[in-house]
Parts: structure tokens; sequence; C-alpha cells
């Protein structure tokens, strides 16, 4: 360990390290404690590869993170940033996510929280119906048995105290204080920035063709052109492509692609305090349904436009514009903040999230091809979770322990029994 | 919406209370212009003065408030169907960051 | 392929409009390309941002409200004695070849008389998309154009907003991009100074509004536009203290044959130098305005020699005073549409993007034709041809696929003749790229706090530090830094951006810069997204909803 490591480095190496080493479960065999025992490769430099870079660079590992295109390029750049509890009822991605956002927090600290744009605004769900409050407030009932901070804002005064320019139609919603932000390019930038420091190195523009094996066991990956990047254990945390390269390493994975769009107003100031969102965004987040749907999320950036979401399309790779959507997500944002009206859209991003048929993420390693550890798939989460995947990769990695507080087993992808190799 | 038909002195618009008069026909960053004004709005950080650039409606340097509505092109608007121009600050909403909602 | 996926299932509130054609710009290409499809009696919709026909290259005042009458009689609109109305009379001496313009505008005329072109003016595309065929078929109205019934392709969808905000759907079977081209401003101190503008800024405003920008002018950057500019200010009386141009007459040397093949252009830049030597204007071959100076508006500039490898010579700067000052490093393409529609791009001459097209001007996207400035930089008599070209070609694709009428013989033979045009000026146009390069040393001007992006105002140390740390092209610098999210979505500052990362790029990878070819950006093409090709207020896309579907029913 370096000499100089900051505190917050210690402590990641202690939980890192300390403990018995449940040798067993690991991916490769460490030869001895706290030694570089062996080469990691990242393949996908989006937030979740970057953060399994981070955590794999200081539990010592040597880490080649390797990406087609570039950092941060791909669903990273797409997303608003959120870290959000609030939309999560109680089960196992809410326990993941709230030991992401302890660790966010504590990545925040160390790499300087206006470096990644991390902003404790909290989020405010506002309610557009009262039917639509009262499933609300049992949701929150729920959510506060679980251990959320979650408040009842009762009126829409004081929903407008909260959030000025709200419209006066809304009869009320629920304050959540732990919801996060963070600007996810320059926090993927970060964390790579951070990893290279303890040694990481980085490959862009090579793509990965598949899995090198002896005796069954992965001993490296080869790239397009016929390179062999030899590894001891490889993470697939290529996000929307996961289930591609899964195929490509021998261990598919149902990863699909869920379109989004998000709409970037010109620039107006921060006069949107959190992350306000219409209840119905929760439904549709956990919803199967392939055909379009819409709901109402707006906040303000550092940057000082506003972002709008959030879409929901099951239709492929399809990479064109929808004018049909960018309407509905336009008449629903000026609904709840009529100011908009005025306001200019300049640009609209779409991205891919990566979802599961269950809508959790894959995080462990591929009981098929020994030494291949999946960490993608985490839907319109990635951001927030990234934190505590690259975390539980890096446990993985070690061989252990888990954390208690994570039911982890929930996110393996032995789960997906049907997908044959 | 239809346009004044009137040709001649007395056309114009006013620029923060100043009267600008201009030919049928001209931009109001040209009226601007030839009346010796080449700024009219202040950047949102630095609070820079800003006028005509490509003058081509591309780069959206030559914002300013027309009859209040805010950030509009400058090179693009008509002199012609304008009565109010108004320079603008910052991001030219910053009155809504003021805004009670006692208000309404 | 183009992915069905973005068919609009339920209704959204714009009135669809069925053409045969769409021409998005009415400058030369599109002019030209509109007059070709009307003449063969194609239902042409020509769409364009300004308030005249013309584009940028024919800039004319804003129409009167009598416009369309006008146009079809060729009547001047009422002038008032000198506050009268701005009369494009008075501005003929700022064109070139007006001629061509005033047949292609009577065409035009003719063409709305015969209630075979639908004129948008004041018409942003906001947005397009190609849709698939089960949407024809099902499109009220169809189309009852000559030719081929749905030949089971697609159809482009642009979505419009007019002069009064309306909204609407203009639904084609083919569409033309003529959308030209800005100036390219590359960043230097002072450059944000109130008074310095792009030479195409000074044009517009001398052609469309008959105003200077100041008394006292310089001009710099490079390439032949700088001179109609300089003739054009310098005739109505404005002291122009010198043409900056960063590269030598001489570089022309290598492209003489070229040259002698067009006579018409070597005639154009003839007279203007003849014009710039009769008002003694100077002419300053490599120099380049290395500063411009003052507090809130400009008041001089500083003023330097390229040395043999491109780089400004700062230890010896001249100052002048000036009240304005003009720029341009050659031009833009405007791709924002083309963008949308996912057209594959390619490097062009001066190394940035411009839309890939076959020798029929098609892109890569079925029906999708792109003609003019999109297509590489290359002037208006290029733009013509390209223009025609593209219009024969909707001709042919919509009324005679297969090519055996007695009309099509004949255009073939048309065809023939506006191709080998087309090729000949292309390769003017790659010479004068080649004669005109940006100087690799020009970024020895910009200093730590000079401002690269005018929008999100991100100083060159900015941009520079997200450089060294590995953004190797636009989208990486805008991502780190900001540069080009703001207002003109990096429309102004993608070229010095690309630059500045490409130059890292190359220093790293330790390729030889090339001593005077164009700096390499390829780092630029091909990475650049554009969903919504103008700004459009949230109020007018929540209006395109029915009212029944804008209001979310909550009780569900």
């Amino acid at each position: 360990m370096a000499a100089d490591a900051s505190p917050f480095e210690v402590l990641c190496n202690i939980l890192l390290s300390i403990a018995p080493m449940a040798r067993g479960r690991g991916v490769i065999t460490r030869s001895e404690k706290g030694e570089r025992m062996g080469r990691v490769v990242v393949i996908g430099a989006g937030i979740v590869g970057a953060a399994c870079t981070w955590y794999a660079a200081h539990a010592g590992w040597e880490v080649v993170l390797v990406d087609r295109g570039r950092p941060g390029a791909g669903t990273t750049s797409r997303g608003e940033g959120n870290l959000l509890v609030s939309d999560k009822g109680d089960g196992p991605e809410l326990d993941l996510m709230r030991l992401s956002r302890r660790l966010w927090l504590e990545l925040g600290d160390h790499l300087g929280r206006d470096r990644l744009e991390l902003d404790e605004k909290g989020g405010l769900v506002v309610a557009t119906s009262d039917a639509g409050l009262a499933g609300l407030r049992t949701f929150a009932a729920g959510q506060r048995a679980a251990g959320v901070d979650a408040i009842d804002v009762a009126t829409a005064g004081d929903l407008r105290r909260l959030e000025p320019l709200l419209s006066d139609r809304l009869p009320g919603g629920v304050l959540y204080p732990e919801d996060l932000q963070v600007q996810p390019v320059l926090a993927a930038d970060a964390l790579v920035a951070g990893a290279r420091q303890r040694g990481a190195s980085t490959r862009f523009g090579v793509e990965v063709e598949g899995a090198v094996t002896s005796g069954g066991r992965l001993t490296g990956v080869r790239l397009v052109g016929g390179e062999v990047l030899g590894a001891d254990a490889v993470v697939n945390a290529a996000g929307t492509w996961g289930g591609e390269v899964g195929v490509r390493l021998g261990a598919p994975i149902p990863v699909l692609p869920r379109r989004g769009f998000i709409l970037v107003t010109e620039p107006v100031g921060p006069l949107v305090r959190h992350k306000v969102y219409t209840a119905e965004y929760v439904d549709n987040v956990a919803s199967n349904d392939a055909a379009l749907q819409t709901s109402t999320v707006v906040e303000s950036t550092r940057g000082g436009t506003i972002l709008i979401g959030a879409s929901r399309e099951r239709v492929g790779y399809d990479a064109g514009m929808s004018p049909k959507v960018v309407a509905r997500l336009a008449a629903g944002a000026v609904e709840i903040f009529p100011f908009l009206r005025r306001v200019d859209l300049l640009r609209v991003y779409r991205g891919f999230r990566p979802y599961c048929p269950d809508h959790l993420p894959v995080i462990g390693p591929d009981p098929r091809v020994p030494g291949v550890i999946h960490a993608c798939g985490h839907e319109g989460a990635g951001i927030g979770l990234a934190a505590a995947t690259g975390y539980l990769v890096a446990r993985y990695l070690d061989g252990g322990p888990m954390p208690d507080e994570v039911p982890v087993s929930a996110f393996v992808p032995d789960r997906f029994a049907e997908v044959s190799v | 919406m239809t346009r004044p038909d009137h040709v001649g002195p007395g056309l114009g618009f006013t620029f923060d209370g100043r009267r600008i008069h201009h030919r049928p026909g001209q931009t109001v960053g040209a009226a601007l212009v030839e009346h010796d004004i080449l700024a009219w709005r202040t950047t949102r950080h630095d609070g820079r003065p800003r006028g005509l650039f490509c003058g081509i409606g591309v780069c959206f340097d030559c914002l300013v408030t027309v009859d209040g509505i805010p950030n509009q092109r400058a090179c693009v608007v008509l002199a012609d169907e304008v009565e109010e121009i108004t320079t603008q600050s910052g991001s030219g909403h910053d009155r809504l960051a003021l805004r009670d909602p006692a208000d309404d | 392929m183009i992915d069905a996926g973005t068919v609009t299932a339920d209704p959204v509130n714009e009135t669809v409009t069925p053409v045969d054609v769409a021409i998005v710009g009415a400058g030369p290409a599109g002019l030209a390309a509109a007059v070709t499809c009307a003449r063969a009696g194609l239902r042409v919709c020509l769409i364009d941002r300004g308030t005249s026909l013309g584009g940028q290259y024919w800039r004319q005042p804003a129409a009167s409200p009598d416009f369309l009458q006008s146009l079809v009689a060729r009547e001047a609109p009422v002038s008032g004695p000198g506050r009268g109305p701005v009369h494009p009379r008075d501005l003929r001496h700022l064109h070139h070849d007006l001629a061509t313009f005033d047949a292609l505008r009577e065409r035009v005329g003719e063409a709305l008389h015969a209630g075979l072109v639908d004129l948008r003016l004041r018409t942003q595309v906001w947005t397009a998309v190609v849709t698939d065929a089960a949407v024809v078929t099902d499109a009220p109205g169809g189309t009852d154009a000559p030719g081929p019934a749905a030949d089971g392709a697609a159809v482009v969808d642009l979505h419009v907003l007019g002069p009064a905000g309306v909204a609407g759907v203009v639904r084609a079977r083919r569409l033309v991009i003529a959308t030209g081209a800005h100036d390219i401003g590359l960043p230097f101190p002072g450059w944000d100074l109130p008074g310095v503008m792009t030479i195409g800024g000074i044009q517009a405003l001398l052609k469309s509004s008959d105003v200077v920008p100041g008394r006292r002018v310089a001009l710099g950057g490079t390439g032949p536009f700088l001179l109609p500019v300089a003739t054009g200010l310098a005739a109505r009386g404005v002291e122009v203290v010198g043409v900056f141009e960063a590269n030598a007459p001489t570089g022309w040397w290598p492209h003489l044959s070229t040259v002698v093949r067009n006579p018409d252009r070597l005639r154009e830049g003839l007279a203007y130098a003849a014009t710039l030597a009769r008002r003694r204007v100077p002419f300053r071959p490599r120099t380049m305005i290395v500063e411009a100076h003052g507090h809130d508006r400009v008041e001089a500039v500083s003023v330097c020699r390229l040395d043999r490898a491109g780089r400004p010579g700062l230890e010896s700067v001249v100052r002048h005073d000036v009240d304005a000052v003009g720029i341009g490093w050659g031009f833009s393409p405007i791709l924002d549409l083309a963008v949308t529609l996912r057209c594959a791009t390619r490097l062009g001459d001066n190394g940035f993007a411009v839309v890939a097209v076959d020798s029929e001007q098609r892109s890569s996207v079925p029906m999708v034709l792109v003609a003019g400035e999109p297509t590489g930089v290359g002037g208006a008599a290029l733009a013509l041809a390209e223009g025609e070209l593209a219009g024969h070609v909707v001709v042919a694709d919509l009324t005679d696929p297969v090519g055996t009428t007695a009309r099509s013989r004949r255009t073939g033979q048309r065809l023939r003749t506006v191709r080998r045009d087309v090729v000949r000026l292309r390769s003017f146009a790659t010479a004068m790229h080649a004669a005109h390069p940006i100087p690799p040393g020009w970024a020895a001007a910009v200093r730590r706090e000079t401002t690269v992006c005018r929008c999100e105002e991100v100083d060159a140390a900015t941009v520079l530090e997200a450089v060294a740390a590995g953004a190797d092209t636009a989208r990486q610098v805008k991502q780190l830094t900001r540069a080009g999210m703001g207002w003109c979505q990096g429309r102004t500052c993608e070229p010095a951006c690309a630059l500045l990362a490409a130059g890292a790029a190359q220093q790293t990878t330790r390729e030889k810069a090339p001593l005077a070819g164009p700096v390499g950006a390829s780092a630029l093409a091909g990475d650049t997204e554009r969903l919504v090709a103008q700004p459009v207020s949230l109020g007018a896309l929540a209006d395109l909803l029915p009212r029944s579907s804008s209001q979310p029913s909550h009780d569900q």
C-alpha cells in the first residue's frame, strides 16, 4: 500500500482485504495477502466499468480497462446521473442502492464532489391526482419501513415551498432527501483517472472478440485483429452491449436495450432545486410492457440546463428520433412546471438502458466460464448502482467476503437458468 | 401575424426605452448596429457584452429580449415586427429565480 | 436499413402535407433542385429559415408582405427615398451572377403560380424522421403524383415550425438537403468582443439590411470569400484597413491546370482583386489577426506575419485601430438535418465532416439527396450544379425509374453535362481548400484565458486540460468541459475543439503534421449526433399533442 494513501484508500484496502479469505469462492487464488496478484481486463469504460476498475485497482489488481469506443460514450453519457433510492421499493435493488449511496458519498469526498458534480439535491416525487397521491403514500410507507427517509409533503403550498415554480395544481408528494445526482461522464473520467494512479491502464478503440481459455478456465481475451490480452479474470461491464460481450466470452446473459429519450433545455440556471418526478415513474421503471411509457422527470444541472425524461420503449437499437415521444415528454414537463412552456429545447439524447427480464443487474462470477465476472444490466440505475457494483466485483475478485447488507445472490448470473451456453 | 405595412420615418422600436428608427426589411441586429449599438446582452458567467457574431442565425450570440420573450436572435428577428427590445443578462430567464410562489 | 420503430402510433397534432419532394434550403442548390423538379411536374415543398429566396449567397432583404405576389409579378416593392425599404436594386453590386438568381426566382414564381411549389419561408425543420411504407399507404390523401405507385419505399417526415409557430409535417417521397454553410471562426484573444463578427455576418448585414458594421474594418482568415466582403464594404465607403489572408496566392500554383479549366472562377477572383486595388484596400498575404483589443467593444487589432510553417510571429505585431473586425477561416457545412437523419459522413477537403454522397447526390439514407455545401464546401457554382443534378435524379426516380421516355433521353444528355460540371467544379473546390488551409500554427495566438466556447464561456486552458487528459475528439472535449453544450450546440466552437483535440492526438501518436495541408480533424467526422436540428420551445412541442393526450390520465 502506498505510504501516502488517503484515509479513504486505507479504508477501502482494509475493507477489501480483511478477514477470512473465502478463497474457494475467489476468481483466482491469491498467492499472498496484499500482493499484486493478477491481471483483470474490464470490458466497457462506462460508469460501471470505471467503478470496477477503480475498486479492483485499489484492491491491488493490475487492471486493463478496454472499450471499443471512448470512455463514458455509451449509455453513461445519456443519462441524468441519478442516484435514487426514491424509485426503489423494499428489495435487493434498494439494498444495493443504499450501499452504493454510501460509497458514492465516500468517492465524492475522495475524488472531489465538484469534480463529479455530486449534488445531495434530494428527490421530490409529486402526484398529479388524489388517487396517485394515495398510491404514492402507500409506496412511501413501505420504503420508510425499510429504512428509507421519505417525508410526506401534504399540500400544494408545501410543494411550492420546496419548488417555487411547480404548478399549483398538484395535490402533494413525497420528499426523499437521500437522492443524489452526479455528472456521469465526469464521474467516470474521475474514477478512471484515479484508477490510473493505482496502476490501471486503458485501451480505447479496441474490441473484444472472444475469450481465451485453457482447461475450461479463462486465461485472457482476444481482441479483434488477433491481439491477446492475458488475464486472470475478465469483467463484463459492457452495459447495453453486455449481452453481446457475454456471448463472445461464452457466457451469455439476457441483457437487452430499452430506449429512452432525454430532453435538454437551453441554460436557465438552477430553477428546479430537486429531482422532481411524477409518481407514474416508479410503475414504469418496474414495468415489463414493451410499448412506450413516459413519465415526467425534471431536474436542473450544474451547467444550468434542465433535463427532462423519462421514456421507456423496447424497440431494439433503433437510434431514430421520435417526435411523439419528445412531444409527450415536453407536455409532461410543462404540466408540472408551467414556466417551461417558454423555455427552448436544445438537444435530445437517446440512450439504451441495459435491462434484464427481472429488472435486476447481473453482478457476479459466471459459473460456465470460470474467470468471467458480469457487471451489467443495470437498466436505468447504472449510475447510481455503479459504486456498489464496482465494490462487489472487487470482492468477487478477491474471493470475498461479501457485504452482509446486500443479498448478492439476487444478482448472480446463475439465476438465468434458461440461458444456455 | 400581419406586418405593419407602413414605410418611412416614424417606423421603429424601442431599445431599453430609446426609440430606434429603422428601414423596412432590416433585422433588429442590423438596425441596432446602424445606430452604433453593438451589444445587447451580457453573458451568464462573466457578464461580458455580446452582439452580432455569425449574423446568420447559427451562433446564438446576439440573443435579446423581444417584446418580453427572452433569447431571440437579433440577427433573425425583423425590426418591422417588434415593438420593444430590451437588453438581457445571464440566461434571460433570471427573473424566474426571484419568483415568489405567492405571486400566483 | 431503416428502423420501423419510430412510426408514430398515436396521433400527433400536426397537419401532414404529402409532396413528391421536399427541399430544405432556398439558396443556389435548393433553388436549382426546386426548379428542376417543378419543371417536370413534381409537387415541391421548398423550405427555408430565411425571409426570402436566395440563401446566404444571394441573400435578399426581408420579403415584403406581398412578397409572393411580387415574386410572381416581379414587381419591386415601393421604395421611399433614402430611408425607405431596403431595396434589392440598390444592393445588386454586392452580388455575383444575379442573372442566374433572377432566372431561378422567376421559375419558382411560375411554379408557385401553377400550384406546383409550396413555398415555406421563415420555416424551421426542427426534426426529421424516416417513416416506413405502412404509414405511407395510410397517409391521408396519399400522393397522386405521376410515377410508380407506392414502391414499398419509406417517406421522410419533416417536422416544421412555420412563422407563427404553426407546426406541421411535410411528408416527402424524396428529400433534398441544401442547407448551405456558415463561416468557421477560430478563437483568438478578443474574438468575443462586440464588433468582431464573421465575414459572412458582415456580408449578411450588407445584403439584407444595407448596414455596415463600422467605419474602419479589418478582415482576416483565409479563402476567396474575404475578397467580396472587402469590396462590398469598400463600395459603401468603409475603410478596410487590410485583408489579412493567412495564405499566399502562390498556394494556387500547383493547381494551375484546375484553375484554367474554371475560367469563370478565375475571372471572378481577378475582378475582386482589381476592385481591391482600385479602392486601395491593402491585401496582406501570409498574415493573421492575432488579437482584438478593447474593453466593451473592439477598438484595435494586432496583426502579424505567418512563417513558412504557418506559425504567427507574435514577437512583431502591427496594431491597427478599427471599429469592426471580420474573420472567416472557410466554411463549415450545415449538417444538422443530415445528421438528424443519420446520413453517413466523410472527411471533406478541409478535414471536417461532410455528407457522403454518390455521383447522383444520394446520401446513405435512401430517399435523401444532398446538394451544395453539405457535401463539401465548394461555392455557389458547384451548389447550382449539384442542386440541378439532384433535381434530375429525383425526377427520374419518381417519374421514370427505368429511363425509357423521350424526356429521360433529353434529361440524360443534360445529366451528363451537369455531372461533368460537378466534377470540374469539385476539383476547383479541392484546389481552393489546398491553397487556403487553416495554418497549422493558428492556435499559437490563443491564450489560456481565451474563450473557446462562446456560449458556455469555456476557456482554452480548460479545453487543453481535457485534451491533455486524453480527450481526442470534439465530443470528448464537450463532455468533459461543456464546450459545445450551449445555445449553439457546438456549431461555433466545434471546429476549434476538434482541431485542438486532433492536434494533441497527432503529437501523442508522433504522426508527422502535414506541412501545409489541411489540419487533420478526422476525429470530428461521424462523431456528431443531433436529434433536434433547431431549438424549439417546450410549449410548441407540448402543443403537438392533441388536447386529450396532453393531459395525462392519472386515475388509472
